[in-house]
Parts: structure tokens; C-alpha cells; sequence
């Protein structure tokens, strides 16, 4: 047994720098060599513009045509495919139309018992002496019914697309609404004073005309909405809001849509499972006569001419 | 006239008038509308389907006091009964299952909207299914195209808008194309209404009169619905209007937009141009053709796809290339198999995006794959319910993917020079599915290291979880008891001639 040594002259001896470096409690560059600390690399702000501005450059440089062979060759062939594509379509439409029948002959197969009885017929079947309205309000009212609802349905998707919320609107209602148009124009004003009540007596006239005279409710309901437009453009939006605001909006389209639904019902249910029709034709030529192409007129000129109003209102601002 | 004739003349019309009441109410209560009009609707659609079932014969409704072809009307056989209650439970079941996320994607006080175009767009779906007449189908295609296009644009986000805007070029499109060669059909024929169409139409054939025109009008109004329904080479909208909408909106465009479509044309060529003229004209060729590229083109792109969202809907374009070689196959049991087809389909393919934004939402609302990794086991319910659609989607017994492919399989046997091209194209396409739906339960279900996972408790989404059930219910349903509704589809077929 060898005695033991003093710390001071082990810590001299190589075993024991030799287990110290095995054990990894000395780092044998600490205090041996002269280290310093990695500098975090700081980009000044040009380079990192330039960066991205490279990077910008490179894409559009992928997807320029200009400059990328394969993106010119594919715009080239999309273009031409697509001219070719309409040329042939139309090229073959056009020698269809050749081998189709001739237009206003007598013996078309246009020219059969359907159309027969709406002219000859109609009168007394529908009371209208618009046949147009007759055939579409009482023949076909189902058809119209869809249509009408393709107008409601449309007005939904632009609100989807583009209602924006109460509060927003009043905020933005002072800034925007008038940025690109003279606010209240004299002479507009002085026109609109003169012109809307005409326009709106025309399209009433035409509306409960519908079943005496060309027109109708479509037709009508147009002549309106483009009335209120023409107010809401020359007087603004506050002063169309006294009398025809989101809340009204509502109440005449779903009252509309729904009086000409039941109108409809009772005429398709009493029809199918010939229950007696209680709605009297009246004498034709009368304003109160046709059954019910007269209330379904009334009906189908409200709605659309809400429609046309709040197309207009919700391009323009985004609510009513 | 029994009550029950009525029916489906209610069915849309309720429609419609819950669209209208709707869009003057809340949120909430235009909600409560549409889940009561769904179950409403779902039940008058299942009386009548008995009614037709028990009489065995269809019948008109005249819409109006005069009859056609003066007038509107609608018809119900068992076929179209059978599809309008399918359409409904689909649908109800969608909306179901997408309610959770439908709250947090669209903006709130336009919720309503949301229920307005639902209500309007069933109601569009149930008058192609009934309508006996052209130019309603018309009318109604344009409902179905607008509400479509607002169902896909209504959660707002930059990829949305640009998929409507895609899915409304697209579909107009189709719609100017039916509508032109609605045009010259009327102008050959001089009637709208479908079953006077047809005599016109077999004594032109026959004649050989107008030959020209009518093959060009067939020609565009299958075209027009080819487009709108996403055959093959007229695809590229669909990915990204099922794969950014909401998902009760893919769910429902995926499964019943585009069958309704494919319905329409079912009803063109059996009630309006004739079934055998149609084969005559040699387009069920193309037809065939575009659908084998469908099938195969529309896999491969969904295996290429990262996103979960966009792989099934990719999926859907193979799919529906299956729909359209039955019916290229020209014979009943290719039409059948279609049909059979569009109810598995459309019952898989709701499942399975309803299953994968559970399996989203518990990944960090991340659709990339990687992020999915284990999702299996943190939504237990959602993971079983994907690994049953793509189990379905692949073709396993028990379920009824199963069951569209045998059938597609025997028709394809009893067509002798649509054999091969046929069969060998099924297997491929069979191959190519299981690779990607495969991949993705693999993926479900792989742990995710050592770390513990929270699994959801169906105490967090009773609704969801119950719809999944009802989902699988179904398609186990349609896989097992197959044989009533094969032979329902068939009478059906039957009465249309």
C-alpha cells in the first residue's frame, strides 16, 4: 500500500488530469485559449428590401410570360384552344340554325295545339286580354313562381356577398357613400322632384294594367325600382330611409313572395283535386277581372322592385 | 285523388315558403325552420314513396286547373320518391353535422342566409326530381345554381370567393348549353312537356327529319349537365368549391348538387329523348370514354393531394366518372348501377367530409397530412366513421361501395365490347382508391411518439357524434339490404319508359 498523497501534489500527477479530462469536468480550452462569442449577424434593412425585392423579381420573372418559355408556350395554347373552342362552337351552332325549321312557317311543329289554345282560348279561359300574362301567370304560374324566387334567391346571395354590418355602415355612411358624386345636386334634385311620382304612376299603371295591356308585374316592378334609385341617387340615402328602410324591405318582400306562394297553392291544390275555383274571372277588360292574375301581378311588381332597389342599395353601400 | 298525390306538389312548395319566411327571421329561428321542414319533408317524401310503392304505378299532378301540355306538371313514380327522400335525409344529416363549425366559419347575423339558400336549393332539388316538364327544370336549375354559389361564398375568405367565382362560370356555362339545346328541342318538337317531347322525338328518328339539329341539341344539353356535374375534363372547379366551403356545404354540394344534375339527365334520356334513340346517337361512346378518364385522372390527382379536404373532393371527379360509364354502358344494368352509384355515393362522400373535420378540428384546424398524424384517436368517433367511408369508398363487402361496384362489375359483363375497357379500368381505379383512402386511415392511426393524447368525450359534440351513427347506419344500410332498393331502382326505371 503506498500511502496516500496531499491534494496539492496529486493534482500535479497526469492520472489525475488524465481522469478529469476523461470525466469532462475540465475543458481543456477554458482558460488556455483565447475565445469569443459568435456576433448574432445583424441584416441591416436595405439588405433585407433587397431580399425580398429579389424574391418578388424571381417570381414574377416564373410566371411572366415574357421571360419563362413554358408559361409563354401553355398562355399561347390556352388562347388558341380557346378562340378555337368559340369559333367551333359558334361554327356549329350556325349550321344547326341552317337545318332547324324556317322561321314563321305555318307548318313548323312550333305551330300545334299548345300555342292554338292560348290564342284561341285564353280569353275565355283566363279573362286576360294580355295573352302574355295569361299564359305565364295562369297556364305556366308554377314556372313564374320559380322565376320570381330566382329574383329573391339572387338578392340573398349579393346580401351574403356584400351586407356589411349595421354599425359599420352608419359610421362609414357620412365618408363613403358620396366620395365620387356631387352631393346634392341641384339639378338632379330638380329633375328627380319632377320625374319619380311620374315614374312611379307609370309603373303602378303598368303593374295593374298587367292583365289588360303589354306589361306586367316584371316589367312594372322594373319601372319602380329604377323610381327609387333615382330618388335614393339625387336625395341619399337618409331621406329614402324615412319611407323605405331595411325593416319595410323586409316586410314587402316576404309579404309579396308569400300572398303569390298561397295565391299559387290554393290555384295548384284546387286544380289538381278539382275542388270549384272560388276566385271570379270577371268580365275581360276590366281592371277587377282576370282571377288571379291581378293580385299575382301586384305581387311579383313588389318583389321586384325591392329586388332592383336593394341590388342597387347593396353595390352602392352595402345595406339598405 | 288521394291525399298523398299531393305530396309532392307540398314538398316544394314548403320549400319555398320556408326560404321566404326565412329570410325575414333570426339565426336561431330560421335554424329551427329548416331542421322542422327537413324532417317534415323527409316524411311527406316517404309516403309518397310507399304510396307509389303500393300502386305500382306512377302518376301526374297537374299544377293548375289546366293540364298539360297547356300547363305545369309534376310527376312521382317510385324512382323519383326514392330519390327525394334520399336527398332529404343527406341533407338533413349534413347540415347536422356541419352546425358546429357552421357557427364559427360564417359571419354571425348572416347565419339566417345560410338556411334561406338550404331551404331554396331543396326545394330546386325536389322539383328536377318530380318535374315532368323542361322548362321548369330550367327555372329550378337556375334556384340550384344561385343557391350553390352562395352556399360556397357564404364563409368569406379569399378562396372561397375565387372558387365561387369559378363554380358560377362553370355552371352557367352548362346552364347556356342545356338552355340552348332546350331551344332547339322546342323548336323541333314544339313542346316542353317531357312525354309529348318524346313522341315528337321518336317519330323525327324514325322519319329521319331534322336529324342534324336533334343530334346537336342532345349533344348540348348533355354537354350542359356533363359541366355542370364535374365530369371529367370539366373539373376544375370542384376542388376548391368542396375544399375551402363550409363543410355542411361540401357535404351537400358534393353529394346532392351534382346528383341532382346527373337525375336530369337521367330524365332526358328516358323521358325526353327515349332511351334507345339516346344509344342510337352514339354519345353514351363519349360519354363512357370521358368516364373511365374521370375515374382514374380524378384518383391520381387525389393521391398527389396534402390536403385532406381537397383529396375527397378529388376523389368525388372518379366517382362521378363511375356515375357516367354506367351510363355509357347503354344497357338497364349500367343505369341501374348508376343510380344505385349516385345514393352510395352521395351517402359516402357527406360522410366522409363530415368525418374529416372532426379529425381537423382536433389537429389544430390543419387539413395537411402531417398534422393529422394520430387524429384517429383523439376523435375516436370521426376516426371509426372516416375508416367506414373509405372502407365503402374502397369497395369492402358490408358496406355500399361494395355493392355499386359489384353491380358495375355484372353490367359491365353483360356489354361485350365494353367488357375489357370496363373491368380493367374498375380494377385500376378500385387499386387507386384504396391507395389514398388507405394512406389516410394508416395516417389516422398512427401514434404520434410517446405522448398522450386527450380524446374528445362525446359529451363535446353529442349532435356530431349522433350524426356520424346515423351516417354509418346508413351506409351499412344501403350495403346490406341492398337487394330492396336494386329492385326499387328498377321499377322505377321501368316506369319511366
Amino acid at each position: 500500500m503506498s500511502k496516500p498523497k496531499p491534494s496539492e501534489e496529486y493534482e500535479k500527477t497526469l492520472a489525475y488530469r488524465f481522469f478529469r479530462w476523461l470525466s469532462g469536468s475540465k475543458d481543456p480550452y477554458v482558460g488556455e485559449v483565447e475565445m469569443k462569442a459568435q456576433e448574432e449577424k445583424v441584416l441591416p434593412q436595405e439588405t433585407i428590401i433587397e431580399r425580398m425585392r429579389e424574391a418578388e423579381m424571381r417570381r414574377d420573372k416564373v410566371y411572366d410570360p415574357e421571360s419563362n418559355t413554358l408559361a409563354r408556350a401553355f398562355h399561347k395554347i390556352y388562347s388558341a384552344l380557346a378562340v378555337f373552342f368559340c369559333i367551333a362552337l359558334a361554327g356549329v351552332l350556325l349550321v344547326t340554325v341552317s337545318y332547324l325549321p324556317p322561321s314563321g312557317h305555318a307548318d313548323n311543329p312550333v305551330n300545334n295545339i299548345v300555342s292554338e289554345r292560348y290564342i284561341e282560348s285564353g280569353l275565355q279561359e283566363t279573362g286576360a286580354l294580355n295573352i302574355v300574362s295569361g299564359m305565364i301567370l295562369t297556364y305556366r304560374a308554377f314556372d313564374t313562381f320559380g322565376e320570381t324566387n330566382v329574383l329573391f334567391i339572387a338578392t340573398c346571395c349579393v346580401m351574403v356577398l356584400l351586407m356589411v354590418d349595421d354599425a359599420i355602415l352608419k359610421k362609414q355612411e357620412a365618408r363613403s357613400d358620396r366620395r365620387f358624386e356631387p352631393m346634392n345636386d341641384a339639378i338632379l334634385q330638380g329633375i328627380a322632384f319632377v320625374l319619380c311620382p311620374i315614374i312611379f304612376i307609370f309603373g303602378i299603371y303598368i303593374i295593374l294594367n298587367g292583365h289588360l295591356s303589354p306589361g306586367g308585374g316584371f316589367s312594372g316592378g322594373a319601372i319602380i325600382g329604377a323610381g327609387l334609385i333615382l330618388y335614393t341617387s339625387s336625395f341619399g340615402f337618409q331621406k329614402t330611409q324615412r319611407f323605405f328602410d331595411e325593416h319595410i324591405y323586409k316586410i314587402a318582400k316576404i309579404t309579396a313572395l308569400c300572398m303569390y306562394g298561397l295565391i299559387g297553392t290554393y290555384f295548384y291544390v284546387t286544380g289538381a283535386n278539382g275542388i270549384e275555383n272560388h276566385i271570379p274571372l270577371g268580365i275581360p277588360g276590366h281592371i277587377l277581372s282576370s282571377g288571379i292574375i291581378l293580385p299575382i301581378n301586384f305581387c311579383v311588381g313588389l318583389e321586384v322592385a325591392c329586388t332592383m332597389y336593394a341590388f342597387y342599395a347593396l353595390f352602392r353601400r352595402g345595406g339598405l | 285523388m288521394d291525399l298523398v298525390q299531393n305530396f309532392p306538389c307540398f314538398s316544394i312548395i314548403l320549400c319555398l315558403f320556408a326560404g321566404i319566411i326565412s329570410s325575414g327571421l333570426r339565426d336561431k329561428a330560421a335554424l329551427r325552420v329548416n331542421t322542422v321542414l327537413l324532417t317534415v319533408v323527409t316524411l311527406l317524401s316517404g309516403a309518397t314513396l310507399l304510396y307509389t310503392l303500393h300502386t305500382g304505378e306512377s302518376f301526374v299532378y297537374v299544377m293548375g286547373r289546366f293540364p298539360a301540355p297547356w300547363g305545369n306538371e309534376i310527376r312521382a313514380g317510385v324512382l323519383e320518391a326514392l330519390m327525394a327522400l334520399f336527398f332529404c335525409i343527406i341533407m338533413l344529416l349534413s347540415l347536422l353535422g356541419g352546425r358546429h363549425k357552421l357557427l364559427e366559419e360564417v359571419e354571425e347575423g348572416k347565419t339566417y342566409l345560410y338556411y334561406v339558400l338550404t331551404d331554396l336549393l331543396l326545394s330546386s332539388l325536389l322539383a328536377l326530381v318530380y318535374t315532368n316538364d323542361m322548362f321548369t327544370a330550367y327555372v329550378f336549375v337556375e334556384i340550384n345554381t344561385i343557391s350553390a354559389c352562395g352556399l360556397i361564398m357564404i364563409r368569406q375568405n379569399g378562396r372561397t370567393i375565387e372558387a365561387a367565382v369559378r363554380y358560377m362560370i362553370m355552371s352557367l356555362l352548362g346552364s347556356g348549353l342545356l338552355l340552348l339545346g332546350l331551344c332547339m328541342m322546342y323548336d323541333l318538337t314544339g313542346h316542353l312537356l317531357m312525354s309529348n317531347m318524346k313522341e315528337s322525338v321518336a317519330l323525327l328518328a324514325s322519319g329521319g327529319e331534322y336529324e342534324i339539329p336533334l343530334i346537336v341539341a342532345i349533344v348540348l344539353m348533355t354537354s350542359g349537365i356533363c359541366i355542370k356535374s364535374a365530369l371529367f375534363p370539366f373539373h376544375a372547379w370542384l376542388p376548391d368549391a368542396y375544399g375551402y366551403s363550409t363543410v355542411s356545404s361540401a357535404a351537400i354540394l358534393s353529394s346532392l348538387v351534382s346528383k341532382g344534375y346527373i337525375f336530369l339527365l337521367i330524365k332526358i334520356i328516358y323521358r325526353v329523348i327515349g332511351f334507345n334513340v339516346y344509344h342510337d346517337t352514339r354519345i353514351i361512346d363519349a360519354l363512357f370514354a370521358f368516364g373511365l378518364m374521370g375515374m382514374v385522372f380524378g384518383s391520381l390527382s387525389a393521391i398527389k393531394e396534402n390536403d385532406i379536404r381537397r383529396m375527397i373532393a378529388f376523389s368525388s371527379v372518379a366517382q362521378i366518372g363511375y356515375i357516367y360509364m354506367g351510363f355509357g354502358m347503354g344497357t338497364q344494368a349500367g343505369m341501374t348501377a348508376s343510380v344505385f352509384h349516385i345514393l352510395s355515393h352521395a351517402a359516402t362522400k357527406s360522410l366522409l367530409f363530415i368525418a374529416a373535420i372532426g379529425l381537423t378540428d382536433v389537429s389544430g384546424g390543419s387539413r395537411k397530412f402531417i398534422e393529422l398524424t394520430g387524429a384517429g384517436y383523439r376523435n375516436k368517433w370521426a376516426g371509426v366513421t372516416f375508416t367506414v367511408g373509405s372502407l365503402s369508398m374502397v369497395g369492402v363487402p358490408l358496406f355500399s361501395g361494395f355493392i355499386s361496384k359489384l353491380l358495375f362489375a355484372q353490367a359491365a359483363v353483360q356489354n361485350h365490347t365494353k367488357m375489357l375497357p370496363a373491368l380493367i379500368i374498375l380494377g385500376i381505379s378500385t387499386i387507386l382508391n384504396a391507395i389514398y383512402f388507405m394512406k389516410t386511415v394508416i395516417r389516422i392511426y398512427t401514434p404520434v411518439g410517446e405522448t398522450a393524447y386527450t380524446s374528445i368525450t362525446f359529451r363535446e359534440m353529442r349532435v356530431y357524434a349522433i350524426t356520424l351513427v346515423a351516417f354509418i347506419l346508413l351506409n351499412v344500410i344501403l350495403g346490406i339490404s341492398s337487394q330492396p332498393v336494386v329492385d326499387m331502382i328498377q321499377q322505377g326505371l321501368a316506369m319511366f319508359a
